[in-house]
């Protein structure tokens, strides 16, 4: 009896698993099945499979691919650069206008990236107007957009690795003679260096993946990867947005994977 | 004990220190010679913890001076201050080796490296874990743990060593193993050491003087003796050995009356004294049979529990009134068990008797009073 339910909720957790997975699981199959169509339109089945549309993305995605690695990179220190030090500050001291600041800093998780990226692009439109800079479809502009959105995830995560760590680890550097700044290079950051990881991560994956704010704010010669696929969709129907989605997913997965070898991330995640 | 050449003397002058409307630490004076181990002790809250963190630097009074050897420290931030902590928590940096936790107070000092090395062993030679110098914290026992967080504080031959609940986190047998470590390294050391705890029995073990605390107030300091045998108050007697407290009224023929009536015999006489609170510690009462005489008041005993070496009574005088008694569970002078149920009378001496007047200042007693006794009966 006991064994015959026990069987029966062994055989529920399978089926609720094998559902999780094919419901992530079968979009990026039929991804990277459309991928290798040797067809101009999707059609299907296909008359034959080929590589050709990898061997494309190169000539026609190239520049911005590289434009969403140098804007993801550079938003990552910058937000690096700001995040960790207001994680330290907002976990370990109380000043006026904490609450402020942290909501400040969270805030643009929650409002919807496509009124986020006209609100930037209205503020870039105004400020170049008054003193003739050229932000508005600049990288420097789409950096500062970016950082906006990836540093309250450095935040979050730095808050997290924190809030689990010892405090008194930090007022026994300080007995031992450790001035305040060393305290935070040789005890709170080596603390953080999980959440610091994954922040940076989740920073990243964040920048290349965005769209709306992007949608706003670059121009003919600056392109991030999201928008010149976009762009591409308007004109053709081919399988090659398959294989830069395909490449895309397998290149963040490589990264997942790296980090996964110095960071436990289900750990820092969870 | 005898001073070290180089211990350190400490004083706290009238240390105030307020969160909000709450008075942590009220006024908070004490003497601790050099090489002393002075305990603060009393339940949580009571302002011991917030005492300590003054001293480490951690928290600013707001009224009040610090002195280590007679100058104030109070302008000095904690990493100038020289004191060596051990926290309840261990607090042990994760990342670090053992030698590495041992040695990071050191290299703060920038102290040479061959001299930070032999240091290094000197300490883990002191807490026996030479061969545990490479692991990490978290592949050590909570005891071996304690011990580096005690050899890491040590190593920087601290003027102070401060110590925060350092056995809570042990279990029951490694703690007595634990406390005499670290009163025989503070001894051998001569190093001036404030220890704070809530737990009794580790303070009567290790201190040289007490400092028995409430409500952010000191309410005695003395010897672990001089607070057992002449309590200043009702909570000091309470809390140290736990006496039996009352309160009531002394009446014409010197007896105690509580407000629900019953009536208590005192052993002693107190002139001039009206509302009073009575201490008796359970370990100086005895039980007798109705009628013997003597008798103080009468109870019925209400569980009998025989703990090995003692075997203690609870006995209900009145329907809101109990009073623990413990007596010797084994050997010729063992206290026979008396069952529940049982009618009892209670005894002590007039020298275990502990009178308080209505501010809870001592009542000494005025004469001895045999024959009212006997006209009570």
């Amino acid at each position: 009896m006991i064994d015959g339910l026990a069987r029966v909720e062994h055989a529920a957790v399978s089926l609720l698993v094998s559902l999780g997975m094919a419901l992530i699981g079968v979009p990026l199959m039929l991804t990277l099945y459309l991928s290798v169509f040797d067809e101009k339109l999707i059609l299907f089945p296909p008359h034959a499979y080929t590589l050709n549309w990898y061997k494309q993305i190169p000539a026609i995605f190239g520049a911005p691919i590289w434009t969403s690695l140098q804007l993801g990179v550079t938003a990552v220190i910058l937000s690096l650069l700001f995040g960790v030090p207001a994680g330290i500050g907002l976990s370990r001291h109380r000043f006026r206008g904490k609450t402020l600041i942290s909501t400040m800093l969270l805030a643009p998780i929650t409002v919807p990236g496509i009124a986020l990226g006209l609100a930037v692009y209205i503020v870039l439109v105004s400020i170049d107007e008054q003193t003739g800079s050229a932000f508005t479809g600049s990288l420097t502009g789409l950096v500062l957009a970016h950082v906006m959105i990836t540093t309250p995830w450095v935040v979050r995560l730095c808050l997290a690795s924190l809030a689990t760590h010892d405090r008194t680890a930090e007022e026994a550097a300080a007995s031992l003679g450790a001035h305040p700044l060393r305290v935070i290079w040789r005890v709170t950051l080596p603390a953080m260096r999980p959440g610091i990881i994954a922040g940076a991560l989740f920073a990243f994956v964040i920048s290349f993946e965005n769209l709306e704010l992007a949608l706003f704010l670059t121009s003919p010669g600056i392109t991030t990867l999201p928008v010149a696929v976009l762009q591409y969709l308007e004109y053709h129907i081919d399988p090659m947005v398959a294989a830069v989605a395909v490449a895309q997913s397998v290149g963040i997965a490589i990264l997942l994977l790296l980090l996964d070898r110095f960071v436990r991330l289900g750990r820092v995640v969870a | 004990m005898t001073a070290a050449p180089h211990a350190s003397s400490l004083s706290l002058q009238h240390l105030v220190r307020r969160f909000g409307v709450d008075t942590a630490v009220d006024d908070i004076s004490l003497e601790v010679n050099p090489s002393e181990l002075v305990v603060l002790l009393g339940p949580s809250g009571c302002g011991k913890t917030t005492t300590l963190r003054l001293i480490a630097g951690f928290l600013a009074p707001d009224a009040g001076d610090i002195r280590v050897d007679g100058s104030s420290i109070l302008a000095q931030p904690p990493h100038r201050r020289d004191m060596g902590i051990v926290f309840q928590s261990y607090a042990l940096f994760p990342h670090l080796s053992v030698a590495r936790n041992i040695a990071f107070g050191l290299e703060m000092r920038r102290t040479d490296s061959a001299a930070t090395k032999a240091r290094v062993q000197e300490m883990l030679r002191l807490i026996r874990l030479e061969d545990f110098a490479a692991r990490l914290p978290r592949q050590l026992s909570g005891g071996q743990q304690q011990r580096v967080a005690l050899a890491r504080a040590l190593a920087i031959h601290p003027r102070v060593l401060l110590l925060d609940e350092p056995l809570s986190n042990l279990d029951a047998a490694l703690r007595q193993d634990m406390a005499r470590e670290i009163r025989l390294l503070q001894q051998s050391r001569g190093i001036t050491t404030i220890m704070v705890t809530h737990d009794q029995t580790e303070a009567m073990a290790l201190a040289d003087r007490l400092v028995l605390m409430h409500d952010g107030k000191v309410q005695q300091i003395g010897s672990p003796e001089a607070l057992h045998l002449r309590p200043k108050n009702p909570f000091v007697a309470r809390f140290i050995g736990g006496s039996n407290v009352v309160r009531g009224r002394i009446d014409a023929s010197a007896r105690m009356v509580l407000r629900n009536g019953l009536a208590i015999t005192l052993a002693a006489v107190y002139q001039g004294v009206g509302a009073a609170s009575l201490a008796v510690r359970p370990d100086s009462i005895g039980l007798g049979v109705p009628g013997q005489g003597g008798a103080r008041v009468e109870g019925l005993v209400e569980l009998c529990s025989w703990l090995g070496a003692t075997v203690e009574h609870v006995v209900r005088l009145s329907p809101d009134v109990v009073m623990l008694v413990r007596g010797p569970g084994l050997g010729p002078d063992a206290a026979p068990r008396q069952p529940a149920g049982t009618r009892v009378t209670l005894h002590w001496s007039q020298a275990d008797e502990f009178l308080f007047d209505a501010s809870d200042r001592p009542v000494p007693a005025s004469a001895c009073h045999f024959q009212l006794n006997a006209g009570v009966q």
